[in-house]
């Protein structure tokens, strides 16, 4: 029997508060009337429509957006190549180095990634730009897209799988009929995650960009050193936003293709 | 057993890819780092020409230089620098376990139909910008900013403190950042914990504040492990916070590695800060490496 004791309850309520404060008051801020951040001036949109001239911080969100949607997508088929090579194909030679390669970007220090990415494009004399943020971007998230797949790879039943290649279903018949749509979930939420990190990224973005491709949070970044801007708070509320409904709706989604799959195994055994 | 070409790719291409844009960057990065500045493009020296063959290679060996290492040696900044990065990623990795650690044990021991919700009110802020979060606190702590109007509203203080710019600045920009990555890893290994061992351990008439250190705490120490290397190592490296947070007077490691390489277009030195910041975290690398392996795949 799990009790919540008073410290248990006191102790998540502290937590939670702290982790969503700042952001609350950030977000309550961007519908601040007044030009000064901390003076309340009553309800207002202003910034937002200040936000909608500004062409400098439009081009960069619709760059970031490309550059997201671009690498998440490409990370997704490697990271989930990457997962099903790690979790099906046994002890493959050099398989230790692999996964250090995989395991290895998630905690790296991100100066030396966007640094070493950076000197590879120069030694390659590649034009900096779109590409190479894209790139840089690819290869930092499909190691994040792997884990995940990963554990979902691990986690379900084998015994479909067996059963389509009894019958005679080729490995890849077998993965894209059987394998794909039972593990398609940790596939979306990996694309989610590889495009919310894209779109978070500064130090990789700054080191592998060019002119012409200025994302969204290198942009933010040179306004926030000048300062803080209520036009900042305004897009740093729209991107809060579309991050929460976007996890919100793929929980729903994961919820209920969950609650299919099990009335589906149900039905089934009756 | 033999497999098709089509199963071969499966491996081939993330690896090589991997390979490519992961592995082959850092070879030369300590190519790099072993050349000496110029004001040229690029900008350093020497250059290997591989057209000119083997009298190409010879010459380009002959000009490598340690120079860039010879000055992160000499000159104290680069020193003080790596030192207050350490001391930073220790003090905040042992912070975010004091402050982590109840939050994630709550977690664990709520009804089991709340846990789920739990996890994504902490994983939501993970999902939001890092750059964001970071801004989210210039508002609040700067001058005429959200904190020194509340003590001053309550008395705790006369005049307006500068939190910006110091020390205290980055450390909450840090622990609060990096909190989710330590929470989550402590509430993976707490959920799992059999409860009925706590039981026994009461019905044998053990306090409830000792059994949570003998048996509870021992038992979540691979969550500890993998949560505080998980925060710890990126901290080491953090540019972002520290730029936005701290004061100018004393940089991290990353920031001093960003300096050299925009403000100064010193590519060698930037390289050789990446090689000697890499060295220093190797280990805690590989332990990391080994964790997660163990973890994700059960096995070592």
């Amino acid at each position: 029997m799990r009790r919540l004791s008073a410290f248990n309850v006191v102790s998540l309520a502290l937590g939670l508060a702290f982790l969503y404060l700042p952001i609350v008051i950030l977000v309550i801020f961007s519908f601040n009337a007044s030009r000064l951040v901390t003076v309340w001036g009553g309800w207002s949109l202003a910034w937002y429509r200040e936000l909608l001239q500004d062409q400098a911080i439009l081009d960069a969100a619709w760059t970031s957006l490309r550059v997201a949607a671009l690498s998440a997508s490409a990370a997704t088929v490697l990271g989930t190549c990457a997962a099903v090579a790690l979790v099906r194909m046994g002890r493959f030679r050099g398989r230790l180095l692999f996964a250090g390669m995989v395991y290895a970007p998630l905690v790296m220090p991100e100066v030396i990634t966007g640094l070493s990415l950076l000197l590879l494009f120069v030694a390659l004399n590649v034009d900096r730009g779109f590409w190479t943020v894209a790139l840089a971007h690819t290869t930092l998230t499909m190691c994040f897209v792997t884990v995940i797949v990963q554990s979902r790879l691990i986690g379900f039943d084998r015994s479909l799988e067996e059963a389509a290649m009894d019958l005679g279903a080729p490995p890849l018949r077998t993965f894209l009929t059987i394998t794909l749509p039972l593990i398609l979930p940790a596939i979306a939420a990996g694309w989610m995650l590889a495009f919310s990190l894209s779109l978070d990224d500064l130090v990789i973005a700054s080191f592998t960009t060019g002119p012409g491709a200025t994302t969204l949070p290198i942009r933010i970044y040179s306004q926030v050193r000048l300062g803080v801007k209520p036009e900042i708070n305004a897009i740093c509320t729209i991107m809060i936003a579309v991050v929460g409904v976007a996890t919100v709706l793929s929980s729903l989604f994961a919820k209920r293709s969950a609650i299919r799959r099990e009335r589906g195994a149900l039905a089934a055994q009756v | 057993m033999k497999r098709a070409s089509s199963t071969r790719l499966v491996v081939a291409i993330p690896y090589l890819w991997l390979l490519a844009l992961f592995l082959v960057p850092f070879a030369i990065v300590v190519k790099i780092s072993l050349s000496q500045t110029v004001i040229a493009s690029p900008p350093y020296r020497p250059l290997l020409d591989l057209a000119a063959g083997w009298e190409g290679l010879r010459s380009y060996v002959a000009h490598l230089s340690t120079d860039a290492y010879a000055l992160l040696a000499s000159d104290p900044l680069y020193l003080t620098s790596y030192l207050k990065s350490l001391h930073v990623a220790a003090v905040s990795t042992v912070i975010l376990l004091l402050i982590g650690y109840p939050i994630a044990y709550g977690m664990a021991r709520s009804p089991r139909r709340l846990q789920p919700v739990l996890v994504m009110l902490v994983v939501l802020p993970f999902w939001t910008s890092f750059l964001i979060r970071v801004y989210a606190w210039i508002n609040i702590l700067q001058r005429d900013g959200l904190l020194n109007e509340v003590l001053l509203a309550l008395h705790i203080i006369d005049a307006p403190r500068a939190w910006l710019a110091s020390d205290t600045a980055i450390y909450i920009g840090v622990v609060y950042s990096y909190l989710p990555f330590m929470v989550l890893p402590l509430y993976a290994a707490l959920e799992k914990i059999n409860q009925s061992l706590l039981e026994a351990a009461a019905d044998l008439g053990c306090p409830r504040w000792k059994a949570f250190w003998r048996v509870t705490v021992p038992l979540s120490r691979t969550g500890i492990a993998a949560g505080a290397l998980l925060c710890f190592i990126p901290i080491v490296g953090e540019f972002v916070i520290p730029d936005l947070l701290g004061g100018s007077k004393s940089l991290m490691i990353g920031q001093t590695l960003w300096t050299e390489f925009f403000s100064n277009r010193d590519w060698p030195v930037a390289s050789a800060i990446a090689v000697v910041l890499l060295i220093v975290l190797v280990v805690p690398i590989l332990v990391y490496e080994r964790l997660q392996r163990r973890a994700i795949e059960g096995t070592d």
